[in-house]
């Protein structure tokens, strides 16, 4: 973990109001792993007050990036940075991270649904060459859908302007039930219950899988308690998203 | 220049506190923050048994500031005790642990257990906190419950003893009178103010509690006030907590009256921010020509006669 003020390398709209900021850290670059995130102080002003955590989309050391829709005021004042001025950045944060190369399973099935898909260009480029990929993501329209840095990809879109028409948890839900995947892990990010549906997939089918949390924070280092999540284990009740997390095993959230 | 402070012959490096609850049991950021540097650590309040917290959300922005409503989650002083004391052995800045409770005869229970150990240089007690059914706030605007644990806790105590007091009281100062008549030797002042906030599209409020505790540079002008009124009430210490952010803030706390201050929300944002603070209390001294941050304390230039807080003493 450090506290960097790091130069702004670019900040590009990707897709309608979607934007990639990318940022200059050799220390963030080089320790960060999938799953893990950076908190950004967006200005050195009261609005906004506290900072704003996001997780990796690309590292490509000494550079790295980040994605979000400018929905908030935080994230309007990011998509307005300009190349070369600084953010105070603290990262990289979070002990759960997405686990990778360990035995025992041959297909990673990425699920994404909206900018959950941010974390998912660095995981990919972390599971090793020869481990099979499939990314399931879901988004309101056809030109909301991120692809950068994703392999083989279904999309889902709630239009039906591509791929599927409907929800990215059907599209998904169909195809496990109609294929049969050596070992599968699934990993998953995107809204609570899109999430949640992905789980229960998961469990019905006896299949690990790994979820991204997001909540708001105030800290996300552990000092405020702020962040719970609750757990289904007995030895205790919550656990928190930005250090226990962001990444927990499906099974041991209570969704 | 002399920017030390003592309590009952405890010595402070500087006068500059990191408050309880924003900053951990201090060993979370020694990463990123030299612990030495500081005033001294207020721990998150401690209980007896470890307590999980009020189901999320938990917390959420508003203007120059954020709710809270933790419901004190914490460790519980017995994994304190065997985690938490070990590592902060190998850092020199005083160590004050918060204790809250929910009877008189647990806050008598923590301190007895803590008070043995040489890493705990004194004691906050929060009779304060707006998010617990039990103990917390109906302690804090209870009068004789304030005197009546102040009383037990001093007759168990030779260590710094403080009473955290609540701005959530038609009259701050007569708490502090109460502490100060029943030994205490300082009160911290202000904790969070009750608030609350709305999501209109869900109707619902931002937090599960429904009304948490504000906190951050919203709350500074209030706690300012809180603060000289009871610098005109009491003789004992003060120190000022209440959206602290920069060294300028804590130079307003210590004219009303504080004698000390502590940084909280503003340890989120950035949390080696109370280092700094300090090193700018330091520069503006030497730049005055100050030779003590004491003689700020309370040197208010202001007319007694216009104040209104006057009539309420
Ligand atoms: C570990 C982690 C990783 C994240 N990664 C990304 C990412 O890669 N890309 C991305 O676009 N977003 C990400 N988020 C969410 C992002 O932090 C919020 O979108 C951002 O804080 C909103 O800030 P704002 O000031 O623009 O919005 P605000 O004006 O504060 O709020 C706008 C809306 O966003 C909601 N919101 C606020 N904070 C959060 C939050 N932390 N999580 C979810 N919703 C929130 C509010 O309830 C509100 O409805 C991540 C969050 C976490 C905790
Ligand atoms: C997230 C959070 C948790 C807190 N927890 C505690 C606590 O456990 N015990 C306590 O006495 N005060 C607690 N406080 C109150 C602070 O110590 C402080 O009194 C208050 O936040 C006002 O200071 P600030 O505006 O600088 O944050 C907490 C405050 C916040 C924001
Ligand atoms: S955001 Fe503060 S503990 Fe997680």
């Amino acid at each position: 973990m450090i506290q960097e003020h790091c130069r702004i390398q670019s900040v590009e709209e990707i897709a309608p109001n979607i934007f990639e900021l990318s940022f200059v850290s050799q220390a963030i670059s080089a320790q960060v792993l999938p799953g893990q995130f950076v908190n950004i102080r967006v200005e050195d002003s009261l609005l906004p007050l506290l900072r704003r955590p996001f997780s990796l989309f690309s590292v490509d050391a000494p550079v790295v990036s980040i994605i979000f829709n400018a929905i908030g005021i935080g994230t309007k004042l990011l998509s307005q940075k300009k190349p070369g001025g600084t953010l105070d950045i603290i990262g990289p944060l979070g002990n759960g991270v997405f686990p990778l190369d360990d035995e025992g399973f041959a297909t990673a099935l990425l699920v994404a649904g909206g900018l959950g898909v941010a974390s998912f260009p660095f995981l990919t480029s972390r599971l090793s060459e020869t481990r099979n990929i499939l990314t399931f993501v879901g988004a309101r329209t056809t030109s909301n859908v991120i692809r950068i840095g994703l392999k083989n990809i279904q999309i889902a879109t709630d239009d039906g302007s591509e791929g599927f028409h409907g929800t990215v948890v059907e599209l998904f839900k169909a195809f496990i039930n109609e294929q049969s995947v050596p070992t599968p892990r699934i990993y998953s990010c995107g809204p609570m219950p899109m999430m949640r549906a992905v789980a229960q997939i998961a469990k019905e089918k006896n299949i690990p899988c790994y979820v991204a949390l997001e909540c708001e924070m105030a800290c996300g280092i552990g000092l405020c308690q702020g962040c719970p999540v609750e757990s289904t284990m007995d030895d205790k009740k919550y656990n928190l998203v930005c250090k226990d997390g962001p990444v927990f095993e499906a099974r041991k959230v209570n969704f | 220049m002399n920017e030390s402070f003592s309590l009952r012959a405890v010595p402070f490096r500087n006068r500059v506190f990191v408050a309880s609850g924003t900053f951990g049991y201090g060993d979370e950021v020694a990463e990123l923050v030299d612990l030495d540097e500081l005033g001294g650590i207020l721990t998150k309040s401690l209980s007896l048994k470890p307590r999980d917290g009020n189901p999320p959300p938990r917390i959420t922005e508003t203007a120059s500031g954020m709710l809270n409503s933790i419901g004190l989650a914490n460790i519980g002083v017995h994994k304190f005790i065997a985690e938490k004391i070990p590592k902060l052995e190998s850092y020199s800045c005083a160590v004050i642990a918060n204790i809250a409770a929910s009877s008189v005869e647990e806050y008598c229970s923590v301190l007895e257990l803590l008070d043995p150990l040489k890493r705990v240089d004194g004691f906050e007690i929060n009779v304060s906190c707006p998010n617990v059914k039990e103990g917390g706030l109906s302690f804090g605007t209870d009068l004789a419950k304030v005197a009546l644990i102040t009383k037990e806790l001093r007759k168990r105590t030779q260590k710094p003893l403080i009473i955290k007091l609540t701005p959530n009281v038609t009259h701050i100062s007569e708490f502090a009178r109460a502490a100060e008549a029943e030994g205490a030797d300082a009160v911290s002042v202000i904790n969070t103010l009750i608030g609350m906030a709305v999501n209109i599209n869900t109707r619902k409020p931002r937090i599960s509690t429904t009304t948490g505790g504000l906190s951050g540079p919203a709350i500074k002008p209030v706690a300012l006030a809180k603060v000289y009124e009871v610098h005109k009430s009491v003789k004992i210490p003060i120190i000022g907590v209440g959206g602290i952010s920069t060294w300028e803030d804590a130079v307003e706390f210590f004219l009303v009256g504080a004698s000390a201050v502590q940084v909280g929300t503003a340890n989120f944002i950035n949390p080696a921010i109370g280092i700094g603070i300090a090193k700018g209390i330091a520069q503006y001294c030497e730049r005055n020509s100050i030779d003590d941050v004491a003689e700020l304390v309370g040197s208010l230039r202001a007319d007694t006669k216009l104040s209104v807080i006057q009539s309420w003493l």
